[in-house]
Order: C-alpha cells, then structure tokens, then sequence
C-alpha cells in the first residue's frame, strides 16, 4: 500500500468524526439529578446525631454505564466545632436485592463516585452517619440505572486541539511532498551521528546501541527503534560493528528485525548477524550491570542511549563518558535529562527524539510534519501569552470580562476524564 | 506485501485507539484494555524467545572459551539454579521462606541495590563536571543549583534566618522550583506532547517506515 493510499481516507476519516458528534449529541442528554433525589426512609436505626441529608445520586456523564455520582450533606453534627461524626458508610441495594456497604468514607465527605456498575441493575442507596455510640441513616435514594454514552464530551476540547495540529502536520506533510522548502533548525545531537558512526569504524571499535529499559508500547522505545533504523543504515555502509543489549524480548524482536531490514536495504545481508541485538534481563539494574559490564569490557566508540531511561540513566552515561565514547543520549523523561546533559557529548531533549527519524531521513514528507508540530507550539505559545497577560490584568483590576475569557482558557486546556 | 501489510495493521488499529479516546461506549471502552492482555500475552510469549537467547549466547561463548566466557558460565549457572528451584517449589515459589525467597532476599536485593547505591558516586562526578564554572550558562547552573541545594536543608535557613522570610534559602529555593524550573520542565512536556503526536501520525500514516526497514 502506498503511503497516499492512507492519505486519501484522512478527509473521510476527519469527516466521518466530526459528523458522528454532530449525530450522536442529542443522545448526551445527562439524567437530572431531581429525577433520582431520595424519597423513602430506611430501617430504623439510632439517631442521637443528626443523619446526612439532600441524598442525590445521578449518572456519571460520558462513560459506558459503568458509574454512578452521589452527593449529599454531611450531617450537621460532622461540622468542625461540634466533631461528633466519626465517618460515614455508604449502602447500596441492587434490583431490590439486600443492602450491604460498599465503602466507609472519612468524616467531611459529602460525595462519592460508585464506579464499576452494570447498566439494566436497579441501584438504590442510603448513607449513615457514624459516631462513638451512635447511627444515623439518611432516607434512601429512587432506584437509578446507569446509562452507556456514545461520545465523551468532556473531551471536546482535546478533540478540536487535536484535530488542529493533526490538520496542520498532515498539510506540512502534504506541502513538503509538493516540493517546497521548509526551513528546519539543526540539531547538533543528530548532526553528530554520522561522525559518531564514522568514528567508531576508524577506531575499530563497536557502537552500543540502548533503546531504554520499557517495552514496545512505549513511544520513546518505538522513536528509539525508528532511529536505529537509520543509524544501522550507516552502520551497515561503513561495515561497522552493533551491539544492541536489551532488557525487553519484544524490543529484541523488534530491534532485530529493523537492523535486517536495514541491512537488506544496503545490499549487505551477509553481513547482518542475529547475535548483534541479545537479550539480557527485565530487571532494571541486572540490566545496568550487564550493559556496564559490556561498556568496560569493549571500550565502544560510539555509545546511543536513546528511549525511556529511569535511574539507570545516569550509571550508564557516567560508565560510557568514564571509556571515552561518545555518547549520544536523548530521551523524553525531563527528570532524567539532566544526568545525561551533564554527562553525554550530545542530549536530544523531548520533542528531538522524536523527530530524529524524520530529521535523519531528511525526507520532504516526513520533514514536513516536524514544521506541522511548529504551529502546535506557536498556539501553545500565544494561548500562554495570552493568558499570563489576562492573568495580570485580572489581579491589578478585577474585570468580569476578563475573568470569563481566563476561566474559559482554563477550562479549555483542562482534561476531565 | 511484508511491508504493506504491517503498515495497514498499524494505520488501522492506530485510527482505533484515537478514536477510541472520544468513545466511552462498547466496544471501544474494551479496546484499550483487549491491547493491553493481548500485549501482555504476546510479551509472556516472548521472554521465552529472550532467555533462550540469553542461554544460547552464553553457551555459544563458553563453549568456544571466548574472551571472558567466565562471566557467561556464571550467566548459565545462575540462570538454571534460580529455574531449577523455582520449578521445584511449584506455585509457591514466592511464599516466605522458601528457598526461592531466600535466593531472592538475601542474593538478588543486594546486589540490586548495590548497582543503585554506585549512582551517589555517578552522581558526584557528573555534578562535578556540570557545575564547573566554564562559561555563563554553566555559571548560572551553579549558582541555582547552590541556592536550592542550601535552601532544602535546615542549615540554609540558619544562615538566613535574619532576613526577611521571603528571602530565606527555602523561599529562595522553593521559588527557584516552582518558577522557572517548573516553566522550563513544562516547555519541554509540551514539545514532548507534540512531537509524539507528531510521531504518532508518521507512523499510523505510513510515512515512518524506518522500524520496518524503511523505503517505499
């Protein structure tokens, strides 16, 4: 299949998305809480504290039927100066069935999400109020089913982000196949590669090649492998040798699989041998010692640490700087980016894993979705600007105007789930 | 068709999970958690395929008495004994006491816990070359660096504890924290956002091919 084969159903695909919301909205109708607000009172139980009161239970909006929202007033005995409640228990019937608890609260709770329901059961709740010596129970709410929703409003907004900088990758990607020239900074750290490679094979010595220590549904991992793709592309040209230890079989299969294929694509199958990537060990520091011990023992010129590192991400950097190799280190876990910054030749920070392949390539199309990622930035850039200023105005002087537009940014770039 | 139909695999399920994201309703609420068993099946599968591999190359080396084939008969060893007593034991290798247990307490923690500890060391060195005042970017990382490190230990407070209480080392430090080291960490998470975007979309599109060898 060719790659405008998949561009062809992206108009229909956009399309399809955003008619299935425009469809399905009437049908996102929540459930009023009135409908469900208590009614009848449970057995009788002792009431020398005041019970919770205002007892509502409604559906949980946007999930698939699996959740139901309680609220209700604390008892008046649970307020700070009087401190007679200990906690709460929550009760729950379902079809009619018996009551049992399902969950002690602390006190000062006035809310609780039961979660993992089924629809077509009949729930029925009460709550009691706990002291030293005594219960009081609130009066028992209607029976309430769950209701299975076919979109997530809540994510509207994520949606149309999404759905903007998807858009303005996609016609970069389509600009640049059209043959115009887009401008895309130098990054040192993938300007260094070929150097490094070269190095290596002038040297004699190895390069070491670690993808980090998670597996293939890490997206670092998989930036990993598509950059050995193009590093073992060179290395296959300048007949020099890998060695690839990792701590995840799938990343073994993987990375094996992308070495052959680059191997394949240089015209030197021969060449290419299963043992360059082996196994190790899952556990994160049998790991280190492996890979230290590789590093003290072969001296590799060239050293890529490239994915998701923890706190391994220092002792190897640390070994592999202690044999002279030049190290190319990057990954997207900001915590671990300093050990590597103070200890590599060259870091790539965030977002430049992952546009290492493409950069590497040097590809128009795939050039192109680096400068798509561009507007993303430039409307973070505006959207925070703009905020920091209606924040500042909003403290000097106090404008209802100006309070709507912050509150509305806030609610925008804030994911309720 | 090797490469065409790994990458109709991957646009397709790729389309799935994003839209999947939007869709609380069944079947998709199920996607996710389906993926995730079947990965984790898939992996289960695999550590097989990684520690016969383990096994082979080890052996391959003593065998063939390659430079440092001790290591790897120590490798071979460690890995039957530890096979060996699991099997024995049965499903209960990991109860307390057992000699699985025993194997895991007293050999596998500590020498675990030993490669952590060589980290303080790393640490120290790699402190020593980054703060080196070698030019101004390398200064001012010293300087934040000392006034934080001062300002998260009672000492720092001591020494300013004439000062107005904003101007102390914890305020200083908390201030260096929660400002501009915040700002910069969360500029480097929105690249960090976009750019797997980015890649995401290279990869479902079909236009990242590297992975599977590159080319058209």
């Amino acid at each position: 299949m060719k790659t405008i084969g998949l561009f062809r159903f992206l108009p229909a695909l956009t399309s399809f998305s955003i008619a299935f919301f425009i469809i399905f909205s009437p049908a996102l109708k929540a459930q009023a809480p009135d409908d469900s607000l208590s009614t009848t009172s449970p057995d009788a139980l002792a009431v020398s504290i005041a019970p919770p009161t205002s007892l509502v239970v409604f559906d949980y909006k946007y999930d698939d039927g699996e959740a139901l929202e309680l609220t209700w007033v604390p008892s008046v005995d649970d307020l700070p100066v009087v401190g007679k409640v200990t906690g709460y228990e929550l009760y729950r019937s379902d079809n009619g069935g018996e009551f049992y608890k399902i969950t002690e609260l602390i006190p000062g709770s006035n809310n609780f999400r039961d979660e993992d329901l089924s629809t077509g059961v009949n729930y029925v709740y009460y709550i009691v109020a706990l002291s030293a010596d005594a219960r009081a129970a609130s009066v028992k709410t209607e029976a309430i089913q769950t209701h299975r929703e076919w979109l997530n409003f809540n994510l509207k907004y994520l949606f149309l982000i999404a759905l903007i900088i998807s858009a303005s990758v996609i016609y970069f990607i389509e600009t640049a196949r059209r043959g115009k020239k887009l401008f895309v900074r130098k990054i040192a750290g993938l300007e260094a590669v070929d150097d490094a490679i070269g190095q290596a094979t002038e040297m004699g010595r190895s390069i070491l090649f670690i993808p980090g220590i998670n597996d293939m549904d890490e997206v670092q991992t998989l930036a990993a492998i598509t950059i050995l793709g193009r590093v073992s592309r060179v290395v296959a040209d300048y007949d020099t040798k890998i060695h690839m230890p990792v701590s995840r079989s799938l990343v073994m299969t993987a990375a094996r699989e992308t070495i052959k294929a680059s191997y394949m694509a240089a015209g030197r199958p021969d060449a290419y041998s299963d043992d360059m990537v082996h196994y190790v060990t899952d556990e994160q520091f049998g790991y280190v010692a492996a890979v230290d011990a590789i590093m003290v023992r072969e001296k590799p010129a060239t050293i890529f640490l490239l994915g998701s590192f923890f706190a391994e991400s220092l002792i190897l950097a640390e070994t592999g700087n202690s044999v002279g190799a030049i190290q190319i280190a990057g990954t997207a876990r900001p915590a671990q980016l300093p050990f590597f910054i103070a200890a590599c030749d060259f870091t790539l920070i965030g977002e430049e894993l992952f546009a290492a392949s493409a950069y590497l390539s040097g590809e128009p199309k795939q050039l192109g979705s680096l400068k798509g990622q561009d507007v993303g930035k430039a409307l973070a850039m505006l959207v925070i600007l703009i905020a920091v200023i209606l924040a500042t105005i909003s403290e000097i002087r106090p404008l209802e105007t100006v309070r709507y537009v912050l509150d509305f940014l806030i609610q925008v770039f804030t994911i309720k789930t | 068709m090797r490469r065409e139909i790994p990458l109709l695999i991957t646009g397709i399920v790729g389309v799935g999970f994003v839209i999947q994201y939007f869709i609380p309703h069944a079947p998709f609420s199920y996607m996710s958690d389906w993926f995730s068993d079947w990965f984790s099946i898939i992996g289960a599968c695999a550590i097989v395929l990684g520690a016969l591999n383990l096994m082979k190359i080890s052996i391959q080396k003593v065998i063939s008495r390659k430079k440092d084939w001790g290591y790897a008969a120590v490798i071979i060893a460690s890995f039957l004994l530890i096979v060996i007593i699991g099997m024995v034991e049965g499903k209960d290798f990991r109860v307390p006491g057992t000699n699985f247990d025993w194997l895991y307490r007293y050999m596998y923690i500590p020498l675990s816990a030993t490669m952590f500890a060589i980290l303080a060391f790393f640490v120290a060195s790699a402190s020593y070359r980054a703060f080196r005042a070698r030019n101004f970017e390398a200064t001012l990382l010293l300087i934040a660096a000392f006034f934080v490190m001062m300002g998260r230990v009672p000492v720092g407070d001591i020494i300013t504890g004439f000062m107005p209480e904003g101007w102390r080392l914890s305020n200083l430090a908390s201030w260096v924290m929660n400002y501009p080291q915040a700002a910069g960490q969360r500029a480097i998470m929105i690249g960090i956002g976009l750019g797997i975007v980015s890649t995401s979309l290279r990869v479902i599109l079909g236009i990242e091919r590297s992975h599977i060898g590159g080319g058209e």
